[in-house]
């Protein structure tokens, strides 16, 4: 059994490996009639960009993005530049210079990788997937007994911010740079999901059709984990169902057909302000544009967040929403599971994170009051400030940085719920109808915690569950997105997440049950 | 301002602290010899099978001392002279009190086997112990077999740590059946079926004769009364605690296996007061025992006695009688008194119900005569404590535990559901006719 692992984790490392790699290999040529064809599709005005592509690319051959997207970008960047000096503006190319990069090389790639597609999606997920699943299914034997599996966890260097840690968030952090402020360097992996992308949508993938779907399969292989893991754990179990179902559905395939009917590409379940830019004015003129289907989309956007979203905090706590059906809590359940204990614990952190994830509402729902003012009143400027410059440092800092880089990225060092934790806008949102007006608490069960501290440690949001616990206190905490593993690693049987009254769900107690009644009046009962 | 001084600072000496600074000014010190902060004791098993590490098992931020100003001494007391109201420690000046809190907790007991002092010997009890294994068992290379004494909860426990790491274990139980001083036949039985199927060579009604000692001093094997002799690298000696209370030898304090306190917690001598496992009563409350080496009971003498020390005296008055455990994978709690074969009371009764397949069951106790519910073991389903402390005080019938047994369950959501099966096994044993209520919340947290 343990043979097969290794024999998989070497198959996942050659898949890996070669995905890797990618980026910096491949041919490229572009051809004229290519050229031509994206100068139309784009309408492109610059002769100037024109002809320096023509003299420069076209019919040459380049050996890896690395040597074709500096000629590309120069050639854009001095030719907006003289545009702009010669007060041309119409002709100044307003495509930024790496996605400009993107779409020169995704119309160039002509060699082996471009010609083989279906080959070498079985090189890298293909052997990234059966190597993965070979490594996690002998686990159904190895794990033996049904139960809390934990053992070795900080014994382990890749859980326990070993050097396997550290290479995995630099693995990731990377992989995040490239797909936001990189594409041209994605090229080579969209080739390997054109056959997909082509079957669902009708077009060759972009970078974000790489994401979606490498997203899908990251968390199907790492959800057959969690279902071995958590086997004795029918919450888990159908929560993890409930999760994927909801992102390889509702995020992935929906959104997809969606354009493949000509519809937008909207997913149903993403709900503003994590949705931030629902609200921007391309998105909105985009849907009024769509017709019925995009009113509908309009409407229940709106809706989702306003009535959808409060209500079923109210009745089953913002865990339907955080970690049964959110796409990032997805990721964080499943790819992040083995990572969830390093979140910090302090008293410190959690005043960071109230500090944090409150501001970015702030500044989230800031913006788009700016965003609707500017669209209804038809101004660039809310009081003096410039409307699109708020939506970019937004787009950028929460959208890019924040939610993906730091927000996947740091899974290895600060635990898998980074984002969720300290920079959610819809978290903080929900967790305030959660706080104050929710049927949903974690009881504790009476006087029965032994303090061991299990909750507090596997808590993916970092609050001291233990804290409570200890106390014959229920969990009420507006972060908690009820994922209840708190409750599948206690001993004892203390941790039960549960919706009932509100009234009496928050029991401040001193003395716990089990000792003299009547002490724990004069106690408890203030 | 008066000076309280604690010694030990575990769950009881800890909870006494927190709640003296609750509510009053006093000045407080607690000294340990066995770590600088306060640790969950039953926290340490998860350190060496690598779910925790040991900072995660303080339940308090090391500045939280300070900022409630519970001064913290790392030392040991060597004697203490109550005339002057003085505790001697192993360095440095001695330590003045106004009162004094002995929680000094327990060790593990040594029955004065051969060998039991060699290397590669220990209990599993205290921090130095669980360092002390770190060394000797780090994994399989290092330890080929250990083999466990005594089987009570500190036995299981030390098993599944050294199964955590594919440590071969042999574990000597003196009892026929695993713990069955205190559970009765059926739940013995079936953690008897779990502990094999964890690969732990049980063997049942044996005892240690003799540990042998290789070239260097080390264990190097057991010999049983079985007449086997079985090589190891490891011998865990997990025959129960005793409590700690050697350093009171000829200080004056009446002590029986531990210190002796009434039910005010307070010793023979004025303002000094035992709790926790240390503690020894002297009369039984109830069903209890003198002494109580339990999580909870600690936690609730300390509870009591901060009251009695800020001026609020109050006898120690326990309520209903609660526990949990775990063995492996089977999760066990308690409520009430369910006795064992041997100690149970001439007109107590017991149904016991267990899963075809998995390993759940329950045993309820009631009275033969007028059918009061008094207790209930449960393994694999997790119970509500307060529904059963309210079921207890309210002196039901064992009847109505089982028409409203659903309101008790708190078991994850989603989980098979198990009372239908009990209470259709319920009425065919005795004739009944009871149709299991469904769960109300209304009922559930009636008292909120």
């Amino acid at each position: 059994m343990k043979t097969i692992k290794n024999i998989g984790l070497v198959i996942f490392l050659i898949g890996l490996g070669i995905f890797t790699a990618l980026p910096l290999i491949g041919t490229f040529s572009l051809s004229q009639s290519d050229f031509d064809q994206l100068v139309m599709d784009n309408n492109l005005k610059s002769e100037l960009f024109i002809s320096a592509i023509e003299q420069d690319v076209v019919g040459k051959q380049f050996e890896g993005m690395q040597s074709l997207s500096p000629i590309v970008s120069n050639a854009l960047d001095k030719a907006n530049t003289r545009h702009r000096k010669n007060k041309e503006y119409k002709k100044v190319i307003y495509i930024k210079q790496y996605d400009m990069a993107a779409m020169i090389g995704k119309r160039a790639g002509s060699g082996f990788i471009a010609k083989n597609k279906g080959l070498m999606w079985f090189l890298t997920f293909g052997l990234g997937i059966f190597g993965a699943l070979l490594y996690i299914l002998p686990n159904v034997v190895l794990l033996g007994q049904k139960g809390i599996k934990n053992d070795g966890i900080y014994l382990e260097n890749a859980t326990n911010r070993g050097w396997i840690a550290w290479l995995v968030f630099v693995s990731l952090v990377t992989f995040y740079l490239v797909l936001y402020f990189r594409p041209q360097f994605a090229v080579n992996w969209t080739y390997l999901v054109d056959p997909i992308s082509m079957e669902l949508s009708g077009n060759a993938a972009g970078h974000w059709f790489v994401y979606g779907f490498m997203y899908c399969v990251v968390m199907t292989v790492m959800a057959v984990r969690m279902y071995i893991k958590y086997r004795h754990n029918v919450y888990q179990m159908v929560r993890t169902t409930s999760v994927l179902f909801f992102q390889i559905v509702f995020a992935f395939l929906i959104p997809e057909i969606m354009v493949r009917l000509q519809m937008p590409y909207y997913d149903f379940k993403n709900a503003f302000p994590l949705d931030y830019d629902f609200f921007f004015q391309w998105n909105l003129r985009s849907l009024i544009n769509s017709g019925g289907i995009g009113l509908f989309i309009l409407v229940w956007g709106t809706v989702l967040t306003l009535v959808i979203v409060p209500v079923m905090v109210y009745f089953f706590g913002k865990r339907w929403y955080c970690s049964w059906v959110c796409g990032c809590g997805g990721l964080a359940e499943t790819l992040g599971d083995p990572y969830r204990q390093h979140s910090s614990k302090t008293l410190l952190s959690w005043k960071v994170e109230r500090w944090l994830v409150h501001g970015v509402l702030v500044f989230a729902v800031g913006m788009t009051l700016m965003t609707l003012y500017s669209f209804f009143s038809e101004t660039g400027t809310v009081l003096g400030i410039k409307t699109a410059s708020v939506q970019n440092s937004y787009s950028l800092l929460i959208g890019s940085f924040f939610a993906g880089v730091i927000g996947t990225g740091f899974y290895p060092i600060f635990g898998n719920r980074v984002w969720c934790r300290f920079g959610c806008p819809l978290a903080a949102y929900l967790g305030f109808v959660q706080r104050f007006k929710s049927r949903f608490r974690i009881t504790t069960n009476g006087g029965q915690c032994i303090s061991c501290g299990n909750c507090s440690t596997y808590c993916e949001q970092g609050i001291d569950v233990r804290a409570y616990a200890q106390k014959g206190e229920n969990i009420i905490r507006s972060s908690c997105v009820g994922c209840g593993i708190c409750s599948a690693v206690c001993p004892r049987g203390v941790l039960k997440l549960e919706n009932g009254p509100e009234k009496g769900r928050i029991n401040p107690t001193q003395v716990l049950l089990g000792n003299d009644v009547d002490l724990m009046h004069l106690v408890n009962d203030k | 301002m008066e000076t309280i001084v604690i010694i030990g600072n575990g769950i009881s000496g800890v909870t006494a602290a927190r709640h003296i600074r609750k509510l009053s000014d006093k000045r407080i010190v607690i000294i340990s010899a066995e770590s600088e902060y306060f640790f969950s004791r039953t926290a340490l098993m998860y350190v060496y099978m690598g779910h925790m590490k040991f900072e995660h098992t303080q339940p308090y931020e090391n500045w939280f001392w300070k900022k409630n100003r519970i001064e913290l001494v790392h030392g040991y007391v060597t004697t203490l002279d109550h005339k002057n109201k003085q505790l001697h420690l192993k360095e440095g000046e001695p330590l003045a009190y106004d009162k004094l809190i002995i929680a000094t907790g327990s060790k593990p007991n040594r029955f004065g086997w051969p060998g039991q002092d060699l290397k590669g010997v220990q209990g599993m009890y205290s921090k130095q112990e669980l360092e002390q294994l770190e060394k000797d068992a780090p994994d399989n290379e290092a330890c080929h077999r250990a083999v466990i004494v005594g089987g009570g909860l500190i036995g299981i426990e030390l098993a599944e740590m050294l199964r955590s790491r594919d440590i071969p274990v042999t574990f000597l139980v003196r009892e026929s059946s695993f713990w069955n001083g205190v559970l009765p036949e059926g739940e013995s039985q079936m953690i008897n079926e779990h502990i094999r199927e964890h690969h732990i060579d049980l063997r049942l009604s044996t005892n240690l004769v003799e540990i042998l000692a290789d070239e260097n001093g080390k264990a190097r094997a057991v010999v049983t009364d079985k007449g086997d002799t079985i090589e190891c690298n490891l011998v865990g000696l997990t025959a129960g605690v005793t409590p700690n209370v050697d350093f009171l030898k000829g200080s004056g304090i009446e002590l029986g296996r531990g210190v002796k306190v009434n039910r005010f917690l307070e010793t023979n001598i004025p303002d000094i007061y035992g709790i926790g496992d240390c503690a020894e009563q002297h009369e039984s409350i109830g069903n209890r025992r003198p002494i109580e080496a339990v999580w909870y009971t600690g936690r609730m003498m300390g509870e009591t006695l901060a009251q009695t020390i800020c001026g609020n005296k109050l006898e120690y008055k326990p309520g209903h009688w609660f526990n949990s455990a775990k063995f492996l994978d089977i999760e066990y709690q308690t409520y009430g008194w369910v006795f064992n074969d041997n100690a149970r009371k001439e007109y107590e009764e017991h149904f016991h119900w267990r899963h075809p397949k998995e390993k759940i069951c329950i045993t309820i106790s009631y009275h033969k005569e007028n059918r009061l519910f008094l207790g209930i073991n449960t393994f694999g389903i997790r119970m509500r404590h307060e529904i059963f402390d309210q079921w207890l005080s309210e002196e039901r019938s064992v009847d109505h535990v089982m028409e409203y047994l659903k309101d008790a369950n708190f078991d994850p959501e989603f989980y098979t559901q198990y009372e239908d099966a009990i209470v259709q096994s319920y009425n065919q044993q005795f004739g009944t006719t009871i149709q299991p209520r469904k769960k109300s919340w209304k009922r559930i947290f009636i008292k909120a």
